[in-house]
């Protein structure tokens, strides 16, 4: 579903963000990916639907490459979706306006056809009697369930986190996983950047971890876990899991 | 057409003269301005009864005037209230000073707002004065703060200078359009001070961004 | 201070028909500038902050050339200078045959001049938004200009009301500088008051009175759409 060559990206002249990275993801895999802050992770999703350029390398999605230049990526980013670290909700509309802004500039659905759709994903989110409230009246947790709700709602072949939980407090965190762990359990192909490693053992089934632009590991999540081959990946676990 | 720009040249005396005159202006009426500016700003800051709201009063209403009606007001006023005939120059420099002050006012109000207050409580606790600690401790950030905005206001200020035009204040503008009219030279003349405003203006501006980074880091 | 004080002039005639009239031009001004200038400087706005080079660099000529220059030098390019590069027919008309010369020329003066300061308001504006939420808008599959079109500048929008409301307020007073080109607004005709009469502090009051309850009134209807238009959940900058 998801195929990256050789992926190579610098920021100005030094600074190398992503070096070399090749990484598939088959229909129906979820693959999480984690490694320590600046390691890349964040860019690495981004560079999928194109939202970050690359300067070699290539990446397809469903046989498309991302770097062609026929490649129409309005239409490529709508056929993913993503969920950001900061929900990045609209503020200006209330929730269900956010789910149907898309289906309705940009799938061109009707506005009957698009508010079912809206209504259908609130439920099962569970967000529906927070329908017509907007953004900033909603907690971060119910936030990032409508900006997952947001995506799903263009019918996405694949969908893209990238770290949705970090900016949540503690007793939201759950909730979203929820969301992912039923949506996983549906087949979503899924690539999900995060620290989460309870989320990652139960559901991944790889565990892709990078370190300075590289990545540096990329097992099946039992062996992730069970025995990770490189000392840098064991030092990270070692951190984040003994406390 | 054809183009004669020696008529320059030919008076850059006179067009020396209204170059200095503009920065004098400008120099004299910054100060004059941040000095009252302060004062108002700080009555407010440190809510003096009455004359904190006479301040405010003050910084509103010079701002919803347009600066050639102050020009003329203290243009007509200056000579009433001195009972005597009062050059140009004096009256303009009034007007720009009381005009200016209260946009600078405002600009350093907001800077002492950007200081946290715990700065404030912090010099009150060994034992400062309230003047003292905004003295010491507010101010000097303050302004630190705020000088690539007080720079600012004076890249406007000295553009605005040019407004002495409307009472024939011999500046900079006036002298170009003196020689502009003597010598049938409109386009040369304008043309001229165009570029020399805009030399100076956006070199002071490159300035005052580069004080921007250096601030920033 | 010696003076004979008649504050009954400004109702005489024809004194409260000038002011009147005063104002009425200056409201003209300052209304069709602003249009020109609130267009203008939205597009540039745009321009300054879309990921085409060509554009970017069309919108920061574009405001550096115009605010670097005082807005009483760019009246008289225009007036004076302008027509002179034009080719004769065309000079012709722009400085004599073209309706109102003199008023059409400060209207776009003043509307370009302030079309650079609108598009840093609105850059500003669109920078605040934020870059996540254009990726946001992005990654839902919208183009570029559907991107500003339904994120970005609805937002902005909302986020720089009280600064646009205070470049319209210069506008409003930098109408003044028509009186430079002869064009008879509020100012100018208080000024005509002061040498015909020699009544200027009556005449100056009256001028200083009207232009302090415009501002305020634009200032308070801006409050208005500030709180109108003030997303739930957020602190407009109006509100108390």
């Amino acid at each position: 579903m998801i195929e990256m060559n050789a992926v190579n990206k610098w920021y100005g002249k030094n600074f190398q963000v992503l070096k070399d990275c090749s990484l598939k993801v088959a229909k129906g895999e979820v693959i999480v990916v984690c490694g320590p802050s600046g390691s890349g992770k964040s860019t690495l999703i981004k560079t999928v639907n194109g939202l970050e350029p690359i300067n070699s390398g290539d990446i397809t999605v469903d046989g498309v490459s991302i770097t062609a230049k026929k490649t129409n990526l309005d239409k490529m980013r709508s056929s993913i979706g993503m969920v950001f670290q900061n929900f990045e909700l609209f503020p200006h509309m209330n929730v269900t306006d956010n789910i149907k802004i898309g289906q309705l500039k940009v799938l061109g659905r009707s506005d009957e056809a698009a508010s079912e759709k809206a209504a259908e994903l609130l439920e099962r989110v569970d967000l529906t009697e927070h329908a017509q409230k907007y953004p900033s009246q909603l907690s971060g947790g119910q936030q990032q369930r409508v900006a997952i709700a947001r995506g799903l709602a263009m019918e996405p072949k694949a969908m893209l986190f990238d770290e949705p939980t970090s900016a949540l407090d503690p007793e939201m965190i759950n909730e979203v996983l929820d969301v992912m762990v039923s949506l996983a359990g549906e087949g979503m192909t899924m690539m999900v950047v995060t620290h989460e490693m309870g989320f990652a053992r139960k559901v991944a089934d790889r565990v892709v971890f990078m370190d300075f632009g590289e990545i540096v590991e990329d097992a099946k999540s039992d062996d992730f876990f069970g025995s990770p081959r490189s000392a840098r990946a064991q030092e990270f676990l070692s951190k984040i899991l003994n406390h | 057409m054809d183009l004669d720009f020696s008529v320059i040249p030919a008076n850059s005396e006179l067009l020396w003269e209204g170059i200095k005159m503009t920065f004098l202006l400008t120099g004299l009426a910054i100060v004059g301005g941040i000095i009252l500016g302060t004062i108002l700003a700080l009555l407010r800051i440190a809510k003096v009864p009455v004359l904190a709201q006479v301040a405010a009063a003050y910084v509103n209403f010079f701002r919803s005037l347009p600066l050639i009606l102050v020009i003329f007001w203290l243009y007509f006023l200056v000579p009433l209230i001195m009972g005597q005939p009062v050059d140009a120059f004096t009256s303009v420099l009034v007007a720009f000073i009381l005009f200016e002050a209260a946009y600078y006012s405002e600009i350093i109000r907001a800077g002492i707002n950007s200081v946290s207050t715990g700065q404030l409580a912090a010099a009150r606790a060994i034992g400062m004065t309230y003047p003292q600690a905004m003295r010491y401790v507010v101010l000097p950030q303050a302004f630190r703060a705020m000088t690539p905005i007080l720079l600012t206001q004076a890249i406007i200020l000295f553009q605005d200078t040019s407004l002495v035009y409307v009472v024939g204040l011999r500046d900079f503008l006036v002298s170009a359009e003196i020689v502009a009219n003597r010598d049938q030279r409109l386009v040369e003349m304008f043309l001229f001070a165009a570029v020399v405003y805009f030399v100076i203006c956006f070199t002071a501006s490159l300035g005052v961004k580069q004080l921007q980074r250096r601030f920033a880091k | 201070m010696n003076y004979n004080w008649d504050w009954g002039i400004l109702f005489r005639d024809p004194y409260a028909g000038w002011i009147l009239d005063g104002l009425g031009w200056t409201l003209v001004i300052s209304l069709l500038a602003w249009v020109i200038a609130f267009t203008l400087g939205s597009i540039l706005g745009v321009f300054r902050t879309t990921s085409s080079p060509v554009l970017r660099a069309i919108g920061t000529c574009y405001v550096e050339l115009f605010r670097n220059i005082p807005i009483l030098v760019q009246l008289f390019l225009w007036y004076f200078v302008f027509p002179e590069l034009l080719p004769d027919d065309w000079g012709r008309w722009v400085k004599r045959d073209m309706p109102a010369p003199a008023l059409t020329t400060a209207i776009v003066a003043l509307g370009l001049y302030t079309a650079s300061r609108v598009c840093e308001q609105v850059r500003s504006g669109i920078e605040a938004v934020g870059v996540g939420q254009r990726q946001a808008g992005r990654a839902i599959g919208m183009t570029e200009p559907q991107v500003y079109r339904y994120i970005l500048l609805p937002n902005a929008y909302r986020i720089i009301i009280p600064p646009l409301t205070s470049e319209f307020l210069t506008i409003f007073k930098q109408s003044s500088l028509a009186l430079t080109i002869g064009v008879v607004e509020l100012t100018a005709m208080t000024r005509q008051i002061e040498e015909y009469t020699f009544q200027g502090f009556e005449a100056f009051t009256a001028a200083t009175i009207v232009y302090s309850l415009v501002t305020f009134t634009v200032m308070m209807l801006m409050r208005i759409l500030d709180k109108r238009t003030a997303l739930p959940g957020t602190f407009s900058h109006g509100a108390t």
